[in-house]
């Protein structure tokens, strides 16, 4: 099989199926469904980020309607366990009862006719508050006398993890050795469809039917189970139309946790729809992480070691199920990029703040290891005078070395990552960009140019979870292959597909296989009652795992088939071969419709010896190494910052990007360009702040910058194609990267800009202030010098 | 994100539209294209108990040309500015400003009376409206006046209307032959509001060099010399006019102001 050049197989740009619908405004988003008898939820949230509750009181006469922790009775609080050690568990309530840890925590939560009815009910509830001392900032919780969220706990640190290598002996012999510091900006995650959520009981299935906006429909399932004691045949979760999770979705809700209580309780189904103010000021986070990195080099700028410490802003609870570690823990073992050096040692701390949770975004730890690696190697070309790609180029992992196990353990499977480096510095011309630099510009902006390139580990397996040690551990993965009586092929996936094209990208596997038609392939996904236990969309992880399992059930099923075929060609199976949706025999072929016919419609024409499991196959799928796919890029960019008002314009962007084979070269393009999009975000605009009182300082995306259509460069994308040795295709995972690359690209072009003037920033994002701020500070230090 | 409850009236006629503003001064708004009221009733951040839509009145909509400037009715929509339905007696500079203004959505609905009672000193309209020397008319309890817009806009978010009173409509004067005219805006991207506005009009034949700096916290900082101001008298009028604003931020603010005149130079 392989890669193929057909129409509709792996490695086609084949149109995606599930466009029709959604470019027709027909598809069916969480806010589309109306059932009979409907109700609407909202939530009274906590206006203060730390305070114990004195008291509750319902409004008088509509005390039926509003439903707070009391009534909960039986409910188990929501909690993401890590195995690491020295992890400490929250206890995240569905209703806060004695005291609420965030802004924008559950405290009530009020059913009525409509939403409008229901924001007034809310509006009537009165909560007498004790205000509690609010850590804000994360530095400031980890001191030993910093106010304490968890009452239980000796300080607000839910993990320290350690990579603890030698790096004294490097250190000695190590003539240069720079110091930076570095802060990435807590972030709102912002999929165009918020979280939403309806939930029923069926009473003749006796089953919850809970219709939710999750990437992970199966693990919401087992929450669910956890939290409401619900046996779990007794809970059915569907993911309909999904509009973009990134991370968001990736999640259990205690507003899924109430509203499913309630639905149990009430003869109607129960709504709630997240507005956009929820979104950005209630639930959770991403991103905030703040670095001190200590470089330790050679006098020609080469890397030797590297000593790092990492502080990430958690947020109260330990969302459920990535928990409240796997971001630090993450940056310890990634921080070394797609580098090879002597020595490393890191230290990290996941810190409990009076803000939301954290959750993993797109890119994962990986844009803030990226940003603080990338500009801290700059810093370094910058002190020797170094273009910064040359000195990349001796450090990154060799070709010759794949596969590569790194200085922590990482197990790169292949590529080549000094030439994607090298094509990124082409694609950009450095040479004409450095010309250019030296002519000076009219407008008396200035112009930098800069690289970042890494790897992204994705689609890692049992092996890598099972350390970690949360409440999810993926393993087989599984599909289900079923041929239709009238010669259609359904596949049933756990996963979801909410923009990656999965319903398109899955058949193509199919259809590499089996040969079906293409529109006679049909994907279906997020939901628990129809798809084999799936721990659902994450990790860039389907392409490699579903992927995988799609393709290992269409060659089981291809068997069967074969078996079939045989016999009404009067022939034996070792004769048969599948190929254009027909089974061929030396003598003639029958089509896989016939033989779909035959099985379901007339049995009486099967051979004796036929199979009794049918036309319809589970399969199982693991990568030969579980250890995780590993693709790369480089980004370059070409910026030029206005050093009187700060502001900064993109003036051209390019990427190498090695995914290895590419099932859908379209598809693979649209998420690379969507992640740049939300880098560059994370890069220029993107901002949760929060005062000292933990009260977040944007409740509108008038205030929430989010990059927009004006804000995209011209991006231009180059591929490399190394097949992943330990995949099915030779497929990787390559959905995060593009969110990845920017911030650390586009920071260390505009230090290049401002390297005259003796100004660099370090802190995302990257505000015309905080350009601004960085020249006052350079002119201060060269005055005081 | 839904408004408390509240009434909603459409009168007729202006006198209507101010007998009910001014019966329910605590509690009644008025509504034009509510391209602002709008979010802050979903945010209940603004809860009247009655919105006065005055949208459609008579005299709040039109325009009328003089030889000396043109009356825009209030509820001109930012949209008809800029597609040149609204006579411009400045020559273009109207225009362009309104297509400047938020994004094409916003414009459709949202008036240039509706931006100036408002007053967002981020608005395009607030700085440009003082910049051209306009003034404003209103009509209330107490009849109709008529007042320059720089005593129009008296900070942020405030205004010299009073209980009751609506404005009506805005006087544009003529720009005269040779009059210039520099327009300078930035924002963090494309239909946000503005970080800092700077607006120049030099008209030699009615004496005029008018220095605005807008988006400043409160009302536009205006200078006006016989000359282009300079850095030490731009910094002296931001210290004294734009309370609060730190050194980076003059800094902005006198770099837009200086390509303004640039432009209008």
């Amino acid at each position: 099989m392989g890669s193929s050049a057909t129409e509709f197989g792996v490695g086609a740009s084949a149109p995606r199926k599930e466009d029709d619908r959604y470019l027709r405004g027909r598809g069916e988003f969480i806010a589309d469904i109306r059932l009979a008898g409907m109700r609407e939820l909202a939530f009274l949230r906590s206006p203060l980020a730390h305070a114990r509750i004195r008291s509750i009181v319902k409004p008088e006469g509509r005390e039926q309607d509003v439903f707070t922790a009391a009534d909960l009775i039986g409910v188990k609080a929501i909690r993401a366990v890590s195995g690491l050690p020295g992890f400490k568990p929250s206890e995240q309530p569905a209703l806060a009862s004695e005291k609420v840890r965030q802004v924008g925590e559950l405290v009530a939560m009020c059913v009525a006719e409509n939403r409008s009815q229901a924001e007034d009910l809310a509006e009537l509830v009165q909560v007498e508050w004790e205000e509690l001392p609010v850590v804000s900032d994360m530095l400031a919780g980890r001191a030993p006398d910093a106010p304490r969220l968890h009452q239980d706990w000796p300080d607000n640190v839910f993990l320290e993890s350690f990579v603890d290598g030698d790096i004294d002996g490097v250190k000695a012999r190590a003539p240069i050795v720079l110091t930076r510091e570095y802060r990435t900006a807590r972030q709102s995650m912002a999929p165009m469809e918020g979280r939403g959520l309806i939930a029923q009981w069926d009473r003749r299935l006796e089953q919850l039917t809970l219709h939710t906006s999750t990437q992970m429909p199966h693990i919401v399932r087992n929450g669910l189970s956890d939290c409401l004691g619900l046996d779990q045949g007794q809970i059915r979760v569907v993911a309909p139309d999904v509009g973009g999770g990134f991370g968001y979705k990736g999640i259990l809700l205690p507003e899924e946790v109430a509203a499913c209580w309630l639905a149990l309780r009430v003869p109607y189904p129960v709504r709630w729809i997240e507005d956009r103010r929820e979104q950005l000021t209630a639930n959770a986070n991403c991103r905030e992480h703040h670095y001190i990195v200590t470089a330790y080099a050679d006098s020609a700028g080469k890397l030797l070691a590297l000593d790092a410490e990492a502080t990430v802003d958690a947020g109260a609870y330990s969302a459920y199920p990535f928990s409240a570690c796997l971001e630090a823990a993450q940056i310890a073992s990634i921080l070394p990029g797609p580098y090879d050096f002597e020595a490393y040692r890191c230290r990290t701390w996941s810190v409990a703040t009076n803000k939301p949770p954290i959750l993993p975004f797109r890119g994962v730890a990986r844009t803030g290891v990226c940003f603080a690696m990338e500009l801290t190697l700059d810093a370094l070309a910058r002190q020797v005078g170094r273009e910064p790609h040359e000195l990349r180029l001796e450090l990154l992992v060799r070709p010759e070395q794949m596969p590569f196990d790194n200085i922590t353990a990482k197990h790169f499977d292949s590529g080549d990552y000094p030439e994607c480096l090298r094509r990124a510095v082409e694609a950009i011309d450095l040479t004409a960009i450095r010309a250019r630099q030296k002519r000076l510009e009219p407008d008396g902006r200035l112009i930098g140019v800069g690289v970042s390139i890494f790897c992204e580990q994705a689609a890692h397996g049992t092996s890598v979870y099972a350390g970690w040690g949360i409440p999810m551990v993926p393993g087989h993965e599984q599909a289900v292959a079923r041929l239709t009586p009238d010669g259609g092929l359904e596949l049933r996936v756990g996963i979801q597909s909410h923009g990656q094209g999965l319903e398109t990208t899955l058949a193509q596997v199919a259809f590499e296989v089996l040969g079906v038609p293409f529109d006679k392939i049909k994907v279906v996904h997020g939901d628990t009652a129809y798809t084999p236990y799936s721990t659902g969309t994450w990790g860039s992880r389907c392409m490699v795992m579903a992927g995988g399992a799609v393709a290992a059930a269409c060659k089981q099923l291809s068997q069967r088939i074969i078996r079939i075929g045989a016999h009404l060609l009067q022939t034996t199976p070792d004769q048969m071969t599948i190929a254009d949706g027909r089974a061929h025999g030396p003598g003639g072929s029958v089509s896989l419709k016939d033989i779909g016919h035959t099985w379901y419609r007339r049995p009486q024409d099967l051979p004796d010896d036929v199979d009794p499991g049918g036309l319809e196959v589970t399969a199982g799928y693991k990568a030969v190494r579980d250890s995780g796919s590993f693709s790369y890029a480089a980004h370059a960019v070409v910026v030029a910052v206005d050093t009187e008002v700060g502001s900064i314009e993109i003036l051209d962007y390019a990427i190498v990007e090695d995914g290895g084979v590419l099932v859908n070269p379209m598809i693979v393009d649209g998420q690379v360009m969507g992640g740049t999009a939300q880098g560059i975000g994370t890069a220029l605009y993107e901002e949760m702040l929060y005062d000292a009182a933990g009260q977040p300082q944007a409740s509108t995306l008038a205030d929430y910058m989010l990059p927009g259509a004006t804000e995209m460069p011209d991006v231009r994308i180059l591929h490399m194609e190394t097949p992943s040795p330990y995949t099915e295709f030779g497929q990787k995972g390559i959905g995060e990267g593009g969110a990845i690359g920017p911030p650390a690209a586009i920071a260390n072009a505009v230090n290049d800009a401002l390297k005259g003037l003796g100004a660099e920033v370090c802190d995302l994002p990257i505000t015309p202030r905080r350009v601004l701020q960085a020249i006052r500070r350079a002119n201060v230090k060269k005055a005081a010098a | 994100m839904k408004p408390a409850p509240f009434d909603y009236a459409r009168p007729a006629t202006l006198a209507e539209a101010i007998r009910l503003l001014a019966s329910a001064p605590d509690q009644a708004r008025a509504l034009a294209g509510g391209q602002s009221l709008g979010p802050m009733l979903n945010l209940r951040l603004a809860r009247p108990g009655l919105l006065v839509d005055v949208r459609r009145l008579e005299a709040l909509n039109g325009a009328r040309e003089l030889a000396d400037g043109v009356w825009i009715g209030a509820a001109a929509t930012h949209a008809a500015i800029e597609d040149g339905l609204i006579p411009d007696p400045t020559g273009g500079r109207l225009a362009s400003i309104a297509g400047g203004i938020a994004y094409r959505a916003v414009r459709n609905r949202g008036t240039i009376g509706g931006s100036l009672s408002h007053a967002d000193p981020a608005a395009d309209w607030v700085t440009a409206m003082i910049a051209l020397g306009a003034e404003v008319a209103i009509d209330g309890p107490s009849g109709p006046r008529r007042i320059p817009a720089a005593d129009f806009i008296r900070g942020g978010f405030r205004t010299a209307l009073s209980t009751g009173e609506i404005l009506t409509a805005v006087w544009v004067p003529r720009l005269s032959e040779g009059a210039r005219f520099g327009w300078r805006k930035i924002c963090r991207k494309p239909g946000e509001f503005a970080t800092s506005i700077g607006a120049v009009l030099i008209d030699p034949i009615r004496g005029i060099h008018r220095s605005v700096m807008g988006a400043v916290s409160g009302r536009p900082v205006v200078l006006e010399l016989p000359q282009s101001p300079d850095p030490d008298a731009i910094d002296k009028a931001l210290a004294e006019g734009a309370a609060g604003l730190d050194d980076l931020d003059r800094q902005v603010h006198a770099t837009v102001l200086r390509r303004a005149e640039r432009i209008a130079a």
